[in-house]
């Protein structure tokens, strides 16, 4: 019983209750609302980082073309020797059918910019591939330059004055006519799938960055699937609980939490500097990315292999089965779903970790992709950090495209990890 | 070769397993045959794990040793009056140049010498190669009729297996901790060979970060380039803006997801925030560059502030995004980790929702909440590619956040990006923040973990 008896009964509707009982549910409104805004600021922030990348990314999947007919004169290509031509003539010449008046250097030169840097090549690959064309003319649809692109996505304002534009006014009136011609197109960006880096944004695409990233997750998967789902058998089933045990789980969590840039330092000193594997090769990406992705698999294979309930191992052990034999051909199995979508997960994460990459080397410049395990080679999240730094324009949608790329990388392995995890596993 | 070797590996695994098994049927199936210990799959499987294992660890380690030693034993080819009064730094260079060469870049035209080294490393590289395929394959056929011979109707071969399985499980087990005692001694090793170009007082309490100056061995002792405060402090100044900005957010949305959301709601935002914590760093970097900091940039414009381009703000911020769903989620489990009987007792006095969790779930969730705050802020600490792109490369000791500073981080990637070479201290310097790095993470790490885990008991 309380000691101070109150004087009288508690009028709760005098002014100072209600007053009292007003501001208490106020300040309950003010903490919603503290959450309410809490959440919005993160999803508002979530939102304008997704639509900054889509709005910036979606033109790097379109590339504008531009469509000419190239007058192969016998003069520039001999046809017993097609590779080995004077296509810078070859092109000039084709270009000269829309601005026959660019006579001077000059204004031949910013003829030439309007086409990718590399058309010659483009030109000189369909001839020698049908020699036929020698003498005859030659349509051929080849990428625009990274300015005229621009321009045509409109991502160039043309009313600027001049000296404040990538594209002057000569450059314009060459493409109004191109324009007007029907000659310029802008088709879906196939080559961004197709190539490898360049120096030139209209032509670099990120295949080889997406064949590194696959080698390295393979050597990564091969490496820690294996070893973390022996480890993690071995610590929740095996182990005995002493002091090495608890040495070892205490380990595994702190693993878990170390920066991923000492990885890369580890994977520095020891895979490239003390095991001699070449820079930039996958295989020491991989190797970096398996011993990350170790402690995840170890965590999540032994959350399945609790879920399994201990019914299952007495039944089998009860009938005459060896240990190994209820973990091998019971517990395992059954606790399988469970371990792939995490093994799913911990490989997406892998995908997206780039500093211990970088720390590797994975941010060469290299224009064709890996061949194999200990070929040079970029990698996805690698690749964007190399066109992020790149000063030209074009390469900024590049980068976008190219994190949108690799975020459908992430979804559909996550959503591969969300579909087995409905579909097989199992509740007891 | 390597590929062919694990390749033959397999096949030859397989072969055994089948060995091993239709010997074991022949007696296991015979009419009054005696009794059999084991299954024949077991059997089997003795014979493979005794051929493949052993194999497999020899062709690994030949693999990892033969570019070394093949190295060393070409350098020791060098004629003599090639190699006199060469520094250790040339020698590499003529090994680099040897090596390219053998594998058929060839950038002018080499020294005699080196052409002859090439030649003799290609054809010692393709002497060692088959030498490891025939060795393997002549290990493997070797231990394959041995232990054919130990196949016995009474023979134990189930649990011969499973004491190699189990040992084969410790040992992954242990890879863990070969992982952390590989990262401790290479980072150690470098970080002591740093210390004694560059003292390591000076490192910890020099006030001047210039490493770019010193390329060269002998600028070394040029004045104190090597004082790593400014890039500490800068570390800790957008560490602590993230903070700033994930604490408040993520800790209101954890509040609100425990108290006043229903399902509904929960099922939104949760995913929503389990997106957020899935974005690759990469991807906030470029947010960084490419919106936050203009906008930085711009604001700091209007209101008359000197804003540099890659401020500490802009970084900070983003990375604050980043942690957001780290601090919501933790706290969440800190706050739901009170027993409910609490939150019901404060409930059924008449407070309300917001007196039940300022006044209760709270002050008994605050432990775990502060271990989360922790981990974030180690996340933060060693969070590299937001920094890596958004904040700057140059070491200013300041507390403006607007100004550009840089992160230990920074200068690790910005020291080994690019061809390195082991023995300048521009790159030991790297291994020497790095071990920095480490302690400082895995300290925090640890206090964590030990709150949140003393915390959990309380209630259990």
């Amino acid at each position: 019983m309380s000691e101070t008896a109150l004087t009288g009964p508690v009028d709760w509707t005098s002014e100072n209750a209600v007053g009292r009982r007003r501001s208490r549910h106020a300040a309950n409104r003010r903490l919603q609302f503290y959450g309410i805004a809490a959440i919005s600021t993160a999803i508002g922030l979530l939102g304008l980082l997704i639509t900054t990348l889509v709005i910036g990314g979606y033109p790097a999947f379109l590339q504008t073309k531009i469509t000419l007919d190239f007058p192969i004169k016998a003069e520039y290509v001999d046809a017993a020797d097609p590779a080995a031509g004077n296509y810078r003539n070859v092109v000039r010449d084709a270009l000269l059918q829309i601005a026959p008046e660019a006579t001077t250097p000059p204004q031949q030169r910013m003829l030439g910019q309007l086409l990718t840097n590399n058309t010659q090549f483009f030109v000189r690959d369909a001839v020698v591939a049908n020699p036929s064309v020698i003498g005859g003319t030659l349509t051929l649809t080849v990428p625009a330059a990274d300015p005229i692109d621009q321009l045509n996505k409109g991502l160039i304002d043309r009313t600027l004055p001049e000296n404040q534009r990538r594209v002057n006014d000569v450059q314009l009136g060459f493409y109004d006519r191109l324009v007007e011609a029907g000659q310029v197109s802008a088709p879906f960006n196939w080559a961004l799938f197709f190539n490898s880096d360049s120096r030139f944004p209209e032509l670099a695409g990120l295949a080889g960055a997406i064949t590194g990233s696959f080698y390295a997750l393979l050597i990564c998967f091969l490496i820690s699937f294996p070893v973390g789902i022996a480890a993690a058998i071995y610590l929740e089933e095996f182990a005995p609980r002493n002091r090495w045990t608890y040495l070892i789980e205490v380990n595994i969590n702190n693993l878990a939490a170390v920066p991923s840039i000492v990885f890369g330092l580890l994977g520095l000193a020891v895979f490239i500097q003390l095991f001699g594997i070449p820079r930039s090769a996958p295989l020491a990406g991989g190797m970096v990315l398996a011993l990350m992705t170790l402690p995840t698999m170890i965590i999540v294979t032994r959350n399945a292999l609790k879920a399994v309930p201990p019914s299952i191992r007495e039944g089998a052990l009860g009938v005459g089965a060896s240990k190994h034999q209820v973990i091998m051909h019971h517990v395992l199995p059954l606790s399988l779903p469970g371990i792939l979508t995490g093994t799913i997960i911990g490989l997406a994460q892998a995908l997206g970790e780039t500093a211990p990459l970088l720390l590797v080397g994975m941010n060469a410049f290299i224009t064709s992709p890996p061949g194999g395990f200990l070929e040079a080679s970029t990698a996805l999240p690698t690749q964007i950090f190399i066109w992020a730094d790149s000063p030209e324009r074009g390469f900024t949608s590049r980068t976008s495209a190219g994190i949108l790329v690799l975020l459908g990388f992430l979804i559909v392995m996550n959503g591969i990890a969300i579909f087995l995890r409905q579909r097989l596993e199992r509740r007891w | 070769m390597v590929g062919y070797s694990l390749l033959l590996i397999v096949i030859l695994s397989l072969v055994a397993y089948y060995v091993g098994r239709s010997s074991a049927k022949r007696f296991a199936g015979g009419a009054g045959s005696e009794k059999i210990h084991s299954l024949p799959g077991y059997h089997g499987a003795f014979i493979a794990v005794w051929v493949g294992i052993p194999a497999f660890v020899l062709v690994l380690l030949w693999a990892s040793f033969q570019g070394a030693t093949l190295d060393n034993l070409v350098l020791a080819s060098l004629p003599s009056g090639f190699t006199e009064g060469k520094s250790p730094a040339e020698l590499n260079l003529a090994l680099s140049e040897i090596r390219n060469l053998a594998s058929g870049r060839t950038f002018g035209t080499p020294a005699p010498e080196i052409q002859l080294a090439a030649e003799r490393l290609v054809s010692w590289q393709n002497i060692a190669s088959w030498a490891m395929l025939v060795v393997a394959a002549t290990l493997m056929i070797l231990v394959l009729v041995f232990a054919r011979t130990r196949i016995a109707p009474r023979f134990r071969a189930r649990n011969s297996v499973e004491h190699v399985l189990s040992g084969l499980m410790i040992f992954c087990s242990v890879v863990a901790i070969l992982t952390t005692v590989g990262i401790i001694v290479s980072l150690l090793y470098e970080s002591i060979a740093f210390f004694r170009l560059v003292p390591i007082t000076e490192f910890l309490f020099g006030l001047k970060w210039e490493p770019q100056i010193a390329l060269r061995p002998d600028q070394i002792a040029g004045a104190g380039a090597f004082g790593a405060v400014p890039v500490f402090a800068g570390t800790l100044l957008i560490s602590a803006i993230a903070l700033i900005v994930a604490i408040p957010i993520g800790l209101f949305t954890a509040i609100y997801l425990v108290e006043y959301a229903d399902d509904r709601v929960r099922n939104v935002v949760k995913p929503i925030m389990e997106i957020l914590a899935g974005i690759p760093t990469v991807v906030f970097g470029f947010f960084a560059v490419l919106t936050v900091a203009p906008a930085i940039r711009e604001a700091g414009g209007l209101l008359g502030v000197v804003t540099s381009p890659n401020s500490a703000l802009a970084a900070g911020f983003v990375m604050g995004i980043m942690i957001i769903p780290f601090i919501s989620s933790l706290s969440d489990d800190a706050l739901r980790a009170v027993p409910r009987s609490m939150r019901d007792g404060s409930l059924a006095m008449g407070a309300t929702a917001s007196e039940t969790m300022t006044r209760v779930l709270l002050p008994a969730a605050l432990p775990g909440i502060m271990g989360g705050i922790l981990l974030a802020a180690s996340r933060a600490i060693g969070e590299t590619m937001i920094v890596v792109m958004a904040a700057g490369l140059i070491a200013t000791l300041t507390i403006n956040p607007m100004d550009s500073v840089t992160t230990v981080t920074v200068q690790i990637v910005s020291m080994l990006i690019g061809d390195t070479s082991f023995d300048s201290p521009k790159t030991l310097a790297a291994f020497a923040l790095g071990l920095v790095l480490f302690i400082v993470t895995l300290g925090l790490n640890v206090l964590a973990l030990q709150i949140v885990k003393k915390y959990r008991e309380q209630y259990e």
